[in-house]
């Protein structure tokens, strides 16, 4: 098999380029957002009234109970007979936040309840309140602790970013998916849409091991 | 000197734990400048006695007045302010994990009682020059001993000026070089008139400085005197007993 650099270079990367900026355009905000809900949601899952804890609970396995495709085309298919209209891009955005916000609430939740109950004590007896606590103590520790974990999710999501071709947001795998299909060169752009993705996952897993180095504790979690 | 009222009235303190009685009408005044010692055997109550004194654990029954306000339980901005007027320090230090030494100080000052982060430093870097750790403020808990850690722990107490300090077994987590650093900041504050209730073990301190002993077995207060009487050569109390056994070891 011979390589067609004149189809790589004028049909693939103009039109995966294209796509590689959907793609990024879908994952900063989802991953960004998706964290902050993740650690609202994680709280609320330890310490929220048992009412909200409970609905907090049933978000999640509801979320990660049904595939992230129905949920994508539910948004974007069903949600229009409630009277919800979503571009493409917003069905696919909103879907990966909620997707991304329980699976890190998860994450976030078994963290906050590794905090060593001292450190809430110490923060009670000077005088902080419960909500104090939680944030300037619990939480500063919690998402170090969870990092990892939460690198993890981010990583799926770059992936899994690639299912929202399926309400015709037009991504990194729709473009490549159009060109394959119009010129049956499916080896070619398959290989290089793959590549595409390791090298957004691996700049993603520079980006969180930088992270994880900056905010460690001296002495505390490195050897 | 007038002890006109007390500073803390701590008034008949009932703790259970299921059916089992941890505290059974325990009462303590302090009046200004005193250093009260809660000793006995363990399991008698002395820790959980000085957590219900801050309310980190919630008395089934009983009053606590702080210089004659009456301390209620169900308002939490009440309890917060009571809370960061009386400081407390853990046989286990409990320092903030994630911050310096620094900043274990400040946190408190800028959260509670909301100064500038500026201030909050430079009142933070006085107390730790006051604990002769001026040099280790960039330092994290898990890069300072024992000795250090409690020295942080005094003075993120002290920089929230309380009016009275409750100290449990504040050497008893330390190897024994250690102890003399912490002795000498009790001992220093002790001279500057803080108002104290200490748990310790440590009879020929409290033998030379405090101003009165409580023993305590099973829930109860049980001796509760000056360590001149209590200990006196002729003396058959409980806690005379107990300072032999300890001194036998």
């Amino acid at each position: 098999m011979q390589i067609d650099l004149v189809f790589l270079q004028q049909d693939l990367l103009p039109a995966l380029n294209r796509g590689l900026q959907i793609s990024i355009a879908l994952i900063v905000p989802a991953s960004i957002i998706g964290f902050i809900c993740g650690v609202i949601l994680g709280c609320m899952r330890v310490y929220a009234k048992q009412w909200l804890r409970r609905l907090a609970n049933a978000f999640v396995a509801i979320v990660r109970g049904v595939p992230l495709a129905i949920q994508l085309m539910f948004i974007y298919y069903a949600l229009p007979k409630l009277g919800i209209y979503f571009e493409p891009y917003g069905a696919a955005l909103t879907s990966f936040i909620i997707c991304t916000s329980a699976y890190q609430s998860e994450y976030i939740r078994g963290a906050i309840l590794s905090i060593r109950k001292g450190q809430i004590l110490a923060a009670k007896s000077l005088g902080f309140t419960p909500l104090q606590t939680i944030v300037s103590i619990i939480i500063p520790q919690a998402a170090r602790r969870a990092l990892p974990g939460c690198g993890n999710e981010i990583i799926y999501l770059i992936k899994y970013s690639s299912l929202a071709y399926l309400v015709t947001c037009m991504e990194l795998m729709g473009e490549g998916k159009v060109v394959a299909s119009d010129t049956f060169r499916f080896f070619e752009v398959f290989a290089v849409v793959g590549l595409y993705y390791l090298a957004m996952v691996s700049i993603a897993q520079c980006i969180l091991n930088y992270l994880e180095a900056r905010t460690s504790i001296p002495g505390f979690q490195k050897r | 000197m007038t002890h006109a009222s007390p500073v803390l009235d701590v008034r008949h303190i009932k703790f259970k734990v299921g059916v089992r009685t941890i505290l059974d009408d325990c009462s303590l005044t302090l009046n200004k400048g005193e250093l009260k010692v809660l000793i006995g055997p363990s399991g008698a109550g002395k820790s959980t006695f000085l957590q219900c004194i801050n309310f980190l654990q919630i008395p089934d029954s009983g009053e606590i007045f702080l210089e004659g306000e009456q301390i209620t339980t169900n308002n939490v901005k009440q309890l917060c302010s009571y809370r960061s007027k009386v400081g407390m320090i853990f046989q286990d230090f409990k320092l903030f994990d994630h911050l310096t030494a620094l900043d274990n100080v400040a946190i408190a000052l800028r959260k509670v009682r909301k100064y500038t982060a500026s201030a909050a430093k430079d009142r933070a870097m006085q107390e730790l020059e006051r604990v002769n750790l001026g040099d280790k403020t960039e330092l994290y808990p898990a890069q300072l001993s024992g000795g250090q850690k409690q020295r942080v722990a005094f003075a993120r107490a002290l920089a929230m000026d309380p009016i009275v300090l409750l100290l449990d077994e504040p050497t008893s987590a330390l190897d024994p070089e250690l102890v003399g650093e912490v002795l000498q900041v009790i001992r220093d504050l002790a001279a500057h008139g803080m108002t104290m209730i200490m748990a310790t073990h440590q009879m020929d301190f409290i033998r030379a400085i405090s101003t009165e002993i409580i023993f305590m077995e099973q829930g109860r207060i049980i001796e509760q005197d000056s360590p001149a009487n209590l200990l006196a050569p002729n003396c058959e109390s409980r806690t005379k007993q107990f300072y032999n056994t300890l001194q036998s070891v």
